[in-house]
């Protein structure tokens, strides 16, 4: 017996209470706060499971870039509890229709899943080590990871060609 | 409880090592902070031919504790208008994420004594370095959470400039970083730091990659001539406007602990952490205890010449302004860093093929 179980237990209740206190929260900077916390239980996870790297780069990218954004969109559209908008009474019964049927797709999929053969390793195995994932990285899958950059690199030049100023020299040609 | 202990199998020694480790590292941050506060001023007398802070106590020397007790006792007001949970955690948040990174900086040679090891370093984990980029990168929510809950324009706007050159100046940061892991090819802070006690302190690789880290790692801190978020004649006081007595107090505190904290990292990073220059300090034959003392002496001092040259700069150059820092770090720090990495990219391949 030892420690792990209860760090799991603890994180998994963590980051399950985070997520449904994110769907559930009025106020939408509550939300994106509690959306942070679950990206530190999922770190938590990731430790857990000796993913080392993964685990910082969803804290950097993810808890530290993204939601950094989000924050900042929400707090200047100034968005309060007021001015959230009344849903219909069908849109919502239609959305908890269409969230069910997702839950038993999810379900169905994964009664029949072999679960006790791929078992975690916890807290063993260096396959999350850095080492290890740059070199599968860089060898095994070098051609998937070269097209992602490449997708994030137009991504990029999209996203600055949208945030450039138009000047009228722009404008007129 | 003790056949709790058992079942958890958890090393009591270890966890006691752990806690006096942290419990002490967390001590001298505050106490390093306290009396940088100490020194800001002094130095600033110094600089401007006045004599400082020189009533409490010998040379003024109690007067941290002076502002500390007079932070503490002052009134402290939360506005009605704010969010209250919010607006405390904000300061909350900055001080935390200001001590986490402390965790896996090398503070000094482990203590070996015969099988006995100590390691004067928190987490000595694979992903190092990684762990205090990502913990910076969440530092930005104790300005923004505070900025926001004080329900007050000019806290919202300073806070919405501290948070994008907080964001903006992480890039340069990490990609200078990134040359010095193509040198050591570990992100072990224990490993950066042996192969410079091995192959020269990398400030001597990586000059640019120096400078560039150190500008960051000012417009990280909030320092002059980085302070925008405290530009008191733009934002009256910048996005601690509403806070009063400890809570600003936490605030301000925190960027000394910042400061300290990357004062710790740059030295570790660039200037050989606990290395002392030119000599073989591990063939003195020195006792355990006196050589680990003396590796964290060491660190100290290059951490106290740091500190020395950020209250240097502070009060030698005056603000940036908004677009020129934002330039700065977008059309410049970039793409040097950027060229820094590939050139350093570059001469690694070539001179280890």
């Amino acid at each position: 017996m030892n420690i792990t179980p209860y760090i799991f237990w603890f994180l998994s209740v963590m980051a399950l209470f985070s997520a449904l206190m994110m769907v559930t929260s009025r106020n939408p900077v509550y939300s994106v706060l509690w959306l942070i916390s679950t990206f530190f239980a999922i770190s938590g996870h990731y430790i857990l499971l000796n993913a080392q790297f993964l685990a910082a780069v969803n804290i950097i990218v993810y808890a530290g870039a993204i939601m950094v954004l989000f924050l900042f969109v929400i707090m200047l559209m100034n968005l309060n509890r007021e001015t959230e908008p009344q849903k219909n009474r069908w849109l919502k019964l239609i959305g908890a229709l269409a969230g069910g049927c997702l839950l038993l797709v999810m379900v169905a999929a994964l009664k029949d899943a072999e679960l006790r053969s791929q078992q975690a390793m916890v807290g063993t195995g260096s396959i999350g080590l850095i080492k290890v994932l740059g070199k599968e990285l860089f060898t095994r899958y070098v051609v998937p990871f070269e097209i992602s950059s490449l997708l994030f690199l137009s991504a990029m030049v999209g996203a600055a060609v949208i945030g450039k100023k138009e000047t009228p020299e722009t404008l007129k040609s | 409880m003790s056949l709790y202990m058992h079942m958890l199998a958890i090393d009591i020694w270890f966890i006691l090592e752990k806690v006096v480790l942290i419990a002490s590292i967390i001590g001298l941050s505050f106490f390093v902070a306290m009396y940088t506060t100490f020194a800001e001023r002094k130095v600033a007398a110094w600089l401007q031919d006045r004599r400082g802070p020189n009533r409490a106590g010998p040379f003024g020397i109690f007067q941290p504790l002076a502002d500390g007790g007079k932070l503490f006792f002052k009134e402290e007001i939360i506005p009605m208008t704010s969010n209250r949970f919010l607006f405390i955690l904000g300061p909350a948040l900055a001080m935390i994420t200001a001590l986490i990174t402390s965790t896996v900086i090398p503070w000094g040679a482990s203590y070996v004594d015969g099988t006995t090891q100590i390691a004067l370093q928190v987490a000595d984990v694979d992903m190092g370095i990684l762990i205090v980029f990502g913990i910076v990168s969440v530092g930005v929510y104790g300005i923004m959470i505070g900025g926001w809950s004080s329900n007050n324009k000019f806290s919202l706007l300073a806070a919405i400039r501290g948070a994008s050159q907080m964001v903006s100046y992480e890039l340069p940061m990490g990609l200078s970083l990134i040359a010095v892991l193509l040198m050591t090819g570990s992100l072990k802070m224990s490993e950066i730091v042996s192969h410079q006690i091995q192959h020269g302190w990398h400030i001597l690789y990586q000059p640019l990659g120096f400078i560039i880290f150190f500008v960051c790692a000012l417009a990280e801190c909030n320092r002059t001539p980085f302070d925008l978020p405290e530009a008191e004649t733009e934002l009256n006081f910048g996005y601690h406007q509403e806070y009063s007595s400890m809570k600003l107090g936490f605030y301000l505190f925190a960027e000394y602990i910042n400061m300290f904290i990357s004062s710790a990292v740059m030295a570790t990073l660039f200037f050989g952490g606990y290395d002392i220059p030119f000599v073989d300090e591990s063939a003195w034959g020195l006792s355990p205890l006196l050589f680990s003392l003396m590796s964290f002496s060491v660190l100290m001092a290059k951490v106290l010449f740091f500190l020395f040259v950020f209250i240097w700069i502070r009060w030698t150059i005056p603000r940036f302004r908004y677009d020129q820092l934002m330039n700065l770090g977008w059309e410049k720090l970039i793409p040097l860093s950027l060229v820094n990495m590939l050139i350093t990219a570059a001469l690694t391949l070539w001179l280890n093929k």
